[in-house]
This record gives structure tokens, C-alpha cells and sequence, in this order.
């Protein structure tokens, strides 16, 4: 299955390539990976999307955590969190085919952000099921996608859960429920929404 | 040359520390910061080996109270700070050059990370002005290195190295410890910078945020504990690490449950011990793998389920509950499911758990143990006939005799490893330093010297193979050099003796790579002016033994064993832990038929 970790980490180099060493070393695949900047200065958010069996996510938890300047850790799969992904998409269209594409964007809420002779840009956000959805029916409709780009996605819990960075760095108190560690039966039932964002 | 320098050293010429540094700010170059660290941290032992990029550290080493140990090959110095390690509990630390230097560190570290050892590897490292243009003796050693280091450090500015070596220490010691490597440009160490020790005090330890060993899990591990009929504890060598000796004597006592040992584990409690059944695993012996495999509780005491101690995942210990008190949550659930993880320091939980456990009657499944045990138990070899032959088994257990148990012992890797776990009976905590993880070859001789320099008031013993011993036996120099007193046993069968035990079993006895051509290994003693004897027949081994040992230098012997012997019980891979191999009966370790 998918699973998408949150990471805060120090801003320091080299520490992007520990974590993607991590995932290597543990044979975890990475589907996507973004990292920017937070509300802390000098602490980064990495967004990780790996595949790998179910019961291995503690694992992969507690490895992120050894790592040196790995503040938090979040497995935002399980819980109730807004996802998205941003795309950007480069397709061959000429004067006969622009307003076709003009009204697609409309439908998925996408913005026409470069408009050339022969090609327009898309920028479209949104969950990763969504931007497929768009692929699809672009590729349906024979049009050409000259260049595509993806982000990869983000994650932030939902609702009243403030950011876990000043915690991480004074209180040492686990977010986590340190049951998943002991006992897979004893974890929470996963989230519904969880599904959806992984279609 | 090196009469003069042995002379200096003794005479301690070198220059007390001014202790000035420690309690004010003041001005030092970077390769003074290192040492000024160092002494610091309370090193006192250094193994090395010169070049150009940590040349810098190299000119002010004599300026401080360290014992720098110049080494034959950068291997030598990563396993000398991990025997150091292994046999004082202290960190153990290796200095090399950038590049090669610091690639021949590699299987060192790799080996300390394996096994968990506190180890810090300083490394020189080219300019930070030609860092990245593939400069001479470049390397990315912090790359190679990432995952076979708990840490590690690129060091560009001068202010930043008594920092860095500090967090260092703090990293290596602290939780599950580990080796970490700090590499250090060769302009870093040239500049000056104000050295503040107290300020450059690494943050505090900051435990991983998933230990848990709360309330609800102790009282159901106290369930289990009180409920169990067939308890068995495994000991690994966290407990070495935790200092928890005596919590686990305790639980074995109170609750009059036995222990078997992980390799790593064999000093963590007293072989002498009533309760003490053994090494399990792969070639632990029959009982200890019986009574885990009927066991209905087992109690995981610092030790991670390796599979090379669990035999085929499927089948192990099937019908047991298992607590699994462990340090690194990483581990709990790796291998093998359990019930309860603990996760936390041993010797806390334990002393947490202790007061509310109440004592138990484990008579029955103690004589259901001895019972399994009675037969197969390996007959004593010191009464079986002479009858030509010299094995293995004979020469260990005849060094245990002489020395009494007392002695440290290094082994390398291979059969003499697995004979000298199940011969040589340790009662003393870190007095067998053996290569468990990575099983590296070519570790005992160094690991040896690196026992010696921690503990120089002890017996050390190395027993190594022939392959092994051949891998880094210009350590010797290095042992004469330095005036080490160690006393080296070489197994020597003309194989490599655990690769051609696996042909023979499982490859139709093709005897490829294997035979093994060696040099009189007396005669490459005598070239280091080191004293030794070959021993062919077993009525020599107790007097050569001896003769070692009462040599004021070291002394080699080379034991001429039975070519084709086998470590029996064996288990196949992918066999369940009870499917041993078991003795063949012409062997004169025989058991008796009644256990086939």
C-alpha cells in the first residue's frame, strides 16, 4: 500500500539525502518526494509517498526518527489530512483546438498559465486522482501532452492540530500512538478519507 | 628511530595538557581543537595512520596526553577502536587520511554499526576550497559512510570541530550506540578559532520519541511473566550495553527462568550460571533450540531476532508469547512479531518490572530442559581417548582451562568462532569480542591489540582462522611496535573452514576457493621477532598453551587441527530453528545414540 509520511527536518545539508538513504537501505520504494520550507525557520517539511506492506510503517517511523535532525514524523495516511498535488502540463494546441482545452481546464479547475502558438500550460492542483483524471481524458481526446511535471504530494493533518515543530524541539511528549508499535491489532482503524486521497 | 620513540612515550615526555583551555575561551588551530576535544572527552588512546589532508592533526598531537597507535592498514585502526570499545564499554577512536585512508575504514565501520559498538572515526579531508573538484586523496567519505554510521560530519570551519567531536561522542554513546565519522578539511584544521569546550556541549539527548514501556504494557508483560510454564530469556548484548547484568540475573533468579545467549550475548550472563543453558542460533547447541522452540514465553532482553539466531521465521518458537524489551524501536516487530514490546532502556524496564514480580516454582520445565539436555550435552573432551587427532574443540577448551576462563578473548570469523562460543565458558561481561553482524573476517588480530590498549592489565587471547589471520596479520608489527603482550592462537585446517563446511553440506563437497595455502605462520612470527610454536598433536596443546602465557611478549602458536571437521549442530538456511545437524557419531564429540 501507499503510505505518505510528513517529516520535519533540520534545513542542513545533506540531510534530504539521509532520509532518501534511509528509504534505500530499508528497500522502500519512493513514489514522491517534496520538501520546502515551514513556519520555522530552518526546519524543512518533506512529504514522503512510499510503497510497502502495511505493517511497515512503525518501522519506517521509527528508523525516519534515529535519523540525526529528524524533529517529527507524522504517518498523515492514517489520519484525516488535505492532500494535494500540483501539475503542470505543456499540450500542443493550436488556434482549432484551444477553446476545447480552455473548456477542460474549466471543468477541472485548471488555469491556462502560458499560452503559445503552438502549445498551452495547465496548472492544475489537486488530489493525484484528480490530475490523472485530467491525463486521462486529455489522452481520450488525442491530445498531444508535450511536457508534464508533478510535484508530488503534500500533506497537512485536518482541523485544530497545530504544528508539531516547537513540540518536536522542547517537548519531547510521542504524537504517535506508541501502541502501533506493540501490537498491530491495537491500531486505529484506518481513516475513510485515507482511500480516497490513494485512489 | 622507534627505540627513541618507545623511550619518549615511557618516559611520558610529552606535555601535560594546560588545563587553562578547558576553563576559558582560547585560541587554537583546528588540529589543536581535535586533540584539546579529544582529552576532553576522556580519550586517552588514538589509532591512526598519517597523511596528508590530517597531517595538520598529526603535527600537534604532541602537545597532548594521547597514545596515538600507528597502525598497518586503516582496517586495522576502525577494528582496534572497536575492540577498544567492546572490552572498556568506553569509545573507541580511529584516526585516518581523506581518500584511501578513509575507504580502508570502511568494513571497520560497517563492522561497529553492525554490532551496535560506541566508535568515532575522525577522518582528514581535502581543503574546503577544492572540496568537489576530485582533488588528490578525495573522497566523499561522508556519502560512502551514511548508511553504515548512526552519524556522520563534513567539518569546513575551524569553529565548528569541538562541536561536532562533541556531539559526536553524545551520538555514539547515547540510545543504541554506533559508530560515527567526522571528516574534517584540511583548512579547517590549519585555521584558528576560539576553543570553548563547555560551550560546544551537545544538545542533550534526546530520546527517540517511539520508546514506550507505559503501564498497560508492563502489567501485560507481568501477565505473561506470572502465567508462563515454559519461559526461556534471551540474552543479547544490550545488556551489556544497558549495564543490566544484574536485572537480568534477577529475572532469571526470581522467576527461575532459563537463558540462552545470542553470540553477542555470551558475556551478558555467567556461563557457570545454573540457569544459563547456552548459545542458540545456527550452531547453539541442541537444548537451547529445543527449549525455545517449546517455549511458551520468551523474554527478548536487548537482542534483535537476527537470522541467524531464529532459523526460518515461520516456525519459530510457534507456540511462544514474546516480550521484547529493546532499546531501538526500529526493532520491534523487524522479525519477528510480538506481543509486548518494551522499548526503552533494559535495565530501567527490568528494575521497573522487578519489584512486581512475584517468584515461581520452574522445576518442571528446568527438568524437561536438562532432560532434552542430558545425553546430547557434548561429552566432557578432555576424557575422550587420544586418539591421534587434534581438533579444534580441544585446543579451545584447553585455553579456557589454562586461563581459567579469565582471559578476554578475540576471535575472527568463521568455524574457531562457533568452537570457541561453545567451548571456551565466559563468566566475565566483554571477555568474548567477536565479529556477530557483519562476520568480518581479518577482526580479530586488530580487535585484539584495540582489547589490550583498553584493558592492558588483562590476558588477551586472539583466536583467528588461518583465512582470517591472513587478511590483517601485519597488525603483528604493529602489536611489536607498541609492546603488546597478546597471545595468538591460529586454527589452523588449510581451508576456509566455515565456507568449505557449507560445500560440503550444501554445494556436493565442491571444494572451490577453499584449500588454503598458508605461510609458516611460526616463521612470519619469528620475521616480526615474535616467539611461537606449532602444535600437531593434542598432548602439546595444555603445555604450549602455557608456555604462551607465561612469555613476557607475545607469543603465536599455530594450531595444526583436523582439516575437515564441521560446527555441529548446524542448522541449514531456511530450516526451523529444532531441524539441526546434528554430531555424526565417528566425530569424537560424538552424543550418544540414544539422542538421534
Amino acid at each position: 500500500m501507499l503510505h505518505t509520511f510528513v517529516a520535519l527536518v533540520e534545513d542542513k545539508t545533506g540531510l534530504l539525502a539521509r532520509v532518501t538513504s534511509l528509504f534505500r537501505r530499508l528497500n522502500v520504494n519512493i513514489i514522491s518526494l517534496t520538501v520546502g520550507g515551514t513556519e520555522t525557520v530552518g526546519v524543512s517539511r518533506t512529504t514522503i509517498v512510499a510503497e510497502a506492506a502495511e505493517d511497515r510503517a512503525p518501522r519506517i517511523m521509527a528508523s525516519l526518527y534515529k535519523l540525526e535532525g529528524v524533529l517529527d514524523v507524522d504517518d498523515v495516511g492514517r489520519h484525516s489530512a488535505v492532500i494535494r498535488e500540483l501539475a503542470m502540463l505543456k499540450i500542443a494546441a493550436d488556434q482549432s483546438t484551444r477553446s476545447d482545452l480552455f473548456q477542460l481546464a474549466e471543468v477541472f479547475r485548471a488555469r491556462i498559465v502560458d499560452l503559445a502558438p503552438e502549445s498551452l500550460m495547465l496548472e492544475i492542483t489537486g488530489s493525484a486522482s484528480k490530475i490523472e483524471g485530467l491525463v486521462q481524458i486529455l489522452l481520450q481526446g488525442n491530445y498531444r501532452i508535450l511536457e508534464m511535471a508533478r510535484t508530488g504530494r503534500m500533506a497537512m493533518r485536518r482541523g485544530h492540530h497545530a504544528s508539531n515543530v516547537l513540540e518536536a524541539l522542547g517537548d519531547t511528549t510521542p504524537r504517535i500512538d506508541p501502541k502501533t508499535l506493540s501490537g498491530v491489532l491495537k491500531r486505529e482503524a484506518p481513516d475513510l478519507l485515507k482511500d480516497e486521497n490513494h485512489a | 628511530m622507534i627505540m627513541d620513540k618507545r623511550e619518549k612515550e615511557a618516559g611520558n615526555h610529552r606535555n601535560s595538557p594546560d588545563t587553562a583551555i578547558y576553563t576559558q575561551p582560547t585560541p587554537l588551530t583546528g588540529a589543536e581543537a581535535v586533540w584539546a576535544t579529544l582529552v576532553g572527552e576522556g580519550v586517552r588512546d588514538v589509532f591512526g595512520y598519517p597523511g596528508g589532508a590530517i597531517l595538520p592533526v598529526y603535527d600537534a598531537l604532541r602537545k597532548f596526553p594521547i597514545r596515538h597507535i600507528l597502525v598497518r592498514h586503516e582496517q586495522g585502526a576502525a577494528h582496534m577502536a572497536d575492540g577498544y570499545a567492546r572490552a572498556s564499554g568506553r569509545v573507541g577512536v580511529a584516526m585516518a587520511t581523506s581518500g584511501p585512508g578513509a575507504t580502508n575504514l570502511v568494513t571497520g565501520i560497517a563492522t561497529a554499526m553492525l554490532d551496535s559498538i560506541p566508535m568515532i572515526c575522525i577522518t582528514g579531508q581535502v581543503s574546503s576550497k577544492v572540496l568537489g573538484t576530485d582533488a588528490f586523496q578525495e573522497v566523499d567519505i561522508t556519502g560512502i559512510t551514511l548508511p553504515i554510521t548512526k552519524h556522520n560530519f563534513l567539518v569546513r570551519r575551524t569553529e565548528d570541530i569541538a562541536p561536532a567531536l562533541r556531539e559526536a561522542f553524545r551520538i555514539a554513546q547515547s540510545g543504541r550506540p554506533g559508530p560515527v565519522l567526522v571528516d574534517i578539511t584540511k583548512d579547517a584544521q590549519q585555521n584558528s578559532a576560539i576553543f570553548d569546550f563547555a560551550a560546544a556541549a551537545p544538545q542533550p539527548y534526546r530520546p527517540h520519541p517511539m520508546l514506550s514501556a507505559d503501564s498497560t504494557s508492563i502489567r501485560e508483560a507481568l501477565e505473561l511473566l506470572r502465567t508462563a510454564k515454559r519461559p526461556v530469556i534471551l540474552a543479547g548484548q544490550g545488556i551489556l550495553h544497558s549495564g543490566a547484568m544484574e536485572q537480568v540475573r534477577a529475572l532469571a533468579e526470581r522467576t527461575q527462568t532459563p537463558v540462552a545467549c545470542t553470540l553477542l550475548g555470551l558475556t551478558a550472563f555467567p556461563a557457570s550460571h545454573p540457569l544459563n543453558l547456552g548459545m542458540m542460533g545456527m550452531h547453539g547447541e541442541s537444548w537451547v533450540n529445543h527449549a525455545i522452540q517449546q517455549a511458551d514465553l520468551l523474554i527478548a532482553c536487548g537482542m534483535r531476532f537476527d537470522d541467524r539466531v531464529t532459523g526460518s521465521l515461520s516456525t519459530y518458537a510457534p507456540n511462544a508469547k514474546k516480550i521484547h524489551i529493546e532499546i531501538d524501536p526500529a526493532e520491534i516487530n523487524k522479525n519477528v512479531h510480538v506481543d509486548v514490546g518494551l522499548i526503552g532502556d533494559l535495565k530501567e524496564i527490568l528494575e521497573t518490572l522487578l519489584p512486581r514480580l512475584p517468584g515461581r516454582d520452574g522445576a518442571a520445565w528446568l527438568h524437561a530442559i536438562s532432560a532434552m539436555k542430558g545425553d546430547a550435552a557434548v561429552h566432557d573432551i578432555q576424557h575422550l581417548p587420544d586418539n591421534g587427532h587434534l581438533y579444534a574443540a580441544h585446543v579451545i577448551n584447553d585455553i579456557w582451562r589454562e586461563t581459567k576462563g579469565d582471559a578476554i578473548v578475540v576471535t575472527d570469523v568463521g568455524q574457531h568462532q562457533m568452537w570457541e562460543a561453545q567451548y571456551y565458558k565466559h563468566d566475565r561481561p566483554r571477555s568474548l569480542i567477536t565479529s556477530g553482524g557483519l562476520g568480518t573476517m581479518g577482526f580479530a588480530l586488530p580487535a585484539a591489540i584495540g582489547a589490550k590498549v583498553a584493558c592492558p592489565e588483562k590476558e588477551v587471547w586472539v583466536i583467528a582462522g588461518d583465512g582470517g589471520f591472513q587478511m590483517t596479520c601485519p597488525e603483528l608489527a604493529t602489536i611489536v611496535q607498541e609492546q603488546l603482550k597478546i597471545n595468538i592462537a591460529i586454527v589452523n585446517n588449510g581451508y576456509l573452514g566455515m565456507v568449505r563446511q557449507w560445500q560440503e553440506k550444501f554445494y556436493d563437497k565442491n571444494y572451490e576457493g577453499t584449500p588454503l595455502l598458508s605461510p609458516d605462520f611460526v616463521k612470519l612470527a619469528d620475521a616480526h621477532s615474535i616467539q611461537g610454536t606449532h602444535v600437531r598433536h593434542r598432548a602439546e596443546v595444555a603445555s604450549a598453551v602455557e608456555t604462551a602465557r607465561r612469555h613476557p611478549g607475545t607469543f603465536l602458536i599455530d594450531f595444526h587441527v583436523e582439516q575437515e571437521d564441521s560446527v555441529y549442530p548446524m542448522i541449514a538456511p531456511g530450516a526451523a530453528l529444532h531441524e539441526m545437524i546434528r554430531r555424526p557419531k565417528q566425530n569424537p564429540l560424538v552424543e550418544t545414540a540414544t539422542e538421534e
